[in-house]
């Protein structure tokens, strides 16, 4: 059994997920290699998405594959730090505009 | 914090015995050979020697992280002019070899490195000079060096890991990134790396840690614009290439705990495109004292050319060199990894 619930050479056995759903998975990664092929958006700038949506899901191995994966695109220290921040706002937001939501009921429950 | 190198340091991987040793104990990662064979590239064979590349010493103003020839002030290894003398007489006896690819440490404090351009140019080959920047702006003797170059129509190619401070420092060492950008305005200035000039002058990066570099073709794009953008800075080409696992650069991958992951990466992006493009195959390095090597790495793991050839350069033949089989160990993963790696960056489009 093992003494923590992620092990980063899970990482590389990603792959065996299809040995109990062969189709789903492999539909799966074919789609996940059409993804982040180059297109109207260059390679790097996807793997600076996901390098922040990685922080949004809070997946430690996705922050290891998309840090590594954005060094190896020539990003820098100061994109990939901004590209984070992006998921903190958009994280931090989504709880703030929720205030909205508390200041209306609040409305509707007192005087 | 300043590196001195790993022979001043009398660290055990100074010895290129234990660095073979330490690269083939990876009993995980299969025989270079073995993978070539899988491609029917076995034996590795010259396809023709186009360049000859000189290393005049292992004397360097700098001490860089990631240094293959574990160079640096300390080293006092340097190519005589005799030596150089029998790298001419190469030359003008085999017209083949229309390039020199000058190499160091920092070629440039050979005292007969001027002398031996000077000659290279009357025979009319093509020379690059490897020049680590910084060089230029260290003594006033070296200011007037891109003059020189110019004079001598030498293609300039200098390593810039990064458009940044940061990570050019982190591997060259304090302050390195401004004396370089100081020094490309110098060659700027002498219309180096400006359009329709005529002279060339190209950038190498390297990744500052444990991982692959970026696709050529778009950092280029990014470094131009940076470098522009932030410094008023021209250049022609960008050469990436990828760090090999020796000397210096392996110290850091043990003793940065990286080396299997890095050793994992190099094997998994193993390309056989990139393993058919190899510089070995054009290419033979000499050393500073004279012997020859299928490339300046294996040169620094004292690796010679296979015995089939002649060892020195005094005994050149071209014609034996063309049919020896190239020698060949682990480190060379470092050269066939994705879009492939070698001196003038990648081997694959």
């Amino acid at each position: 059994m093992e003494k923590t619930y992620y092990n980063p050479a899970d990482l590389k056995k990603f792959g065996n997920i299809t040995e109990l759903q062969p189709e789903l998975g492999n539909k799966f990664f074919d789609y996940y290699g059409e993804v982040f092929k180059e297109g109207a958006l260059t390679a790097r700038e996807k793997a600076l998405i996901a390098l922040a949506v990685s922080h949004a899901v809070q997946c430690p191995y996705c922050i290891d594959a998309y840090t590594s994966d954005c060094l190896e695109k020539g990003a820098d220290e100061n994109q990939m730090m901004e590209a984070v921040h992006v998921a903190a706002a958009i994280k931090g937001g989504a709880a703030l505009v929720h205030g909205v939501q508390m200041m209306n009921k609040i409305k509707e429950l007192t005087m | 914090m300043p590196v001195t190198s790993l022979k001043k340091q009398h660290h055990e991987l100074a010895d290129a015995g234990f660095q073979l040793t330490v690269l083939q104990q990876g009993a995980q990662f299969p025989a270079f050979a073995d993978k070539l064979q899988q491609h029917n590239l076995l034996p590795l064979k010259p396809t023709g020697t186009t360049i000859l590349q000189v290393n005049v010493g292992k004397m360097c103003n700098q001490a860089c992280r990631h240094c293959h020839v574990d160079a640096g002030p300390d080293r006092r290894e340097i190519m005589t002019r005799e030596t150089m003398q029998l790298c001419l007489d190469a030359l003008a006896h085999n017209p083949e070899l229309a390039i020199v690819d000058i190499t160091g440490g920092a070629p440039e404090m050979n005292p007969d490195f001027r002398w031996f351009v000077q000659e290279i140019s009357k025979l009319g080959r093509q020379t690059i000079v490897r020049c680590n920047l910084t060089i230029i702006l260290a003594n006033p003797k070296y200011h007037d060096l891109p003059e020189f170059f110019k004079a001598h129509k030498v293609q300039v190619v200098s390593s810039l890991p990064y458009f940044a401070a940061s990570r050019t420092d982190a591997q060259r060492g304090d302050g390195v990134f401004e004396k370089s950008i100081k020094a490309l305005k110098m060659l700027n200035e002498v219309g180096y790396g400006i359009e329709n000039s005529g002279l060339q002058l190209d950038l190498v990066y390297n990744p500052s840690g444990a991982f692959l570099p970026a696709a050529q073709q778009t950092l280029e794009a990014e470094f131009k614009r940076r470098l522009l953008a932030g410094y008023s800075v021209h250049f022609n080409k960008l050469f990436c290439i990828t760090n090999l696992p020796i000397s210096r650069y392996l110290e850091y991958l043990l003793q940065s705990g990286n080396y299997e992951s890095y050793m994992e990466k190099l094997v998994d992006a193993f390309n056989p495109a990139a393993a058919a493009s190899v510089m070995c195959r054009n290419t033979i390095s000499v050393g500073w004292d004279g012997y020859l090597y299928d490339c300046d790495f294996n040169q620094m793991l004292e690796l010679h050319v296979a015995p089939t050839a002649p060892q020195h350069i005094r005994n050149f033949d071209l014609q034996a060199l063309n049919n020896r089989s190239i020698v060949l160990n682990q480190h060379c993963y470092g050269c066939t990894a994705g879009a492939g790696s070698s001196c003038g960056g990648q081997t694959v489009v």
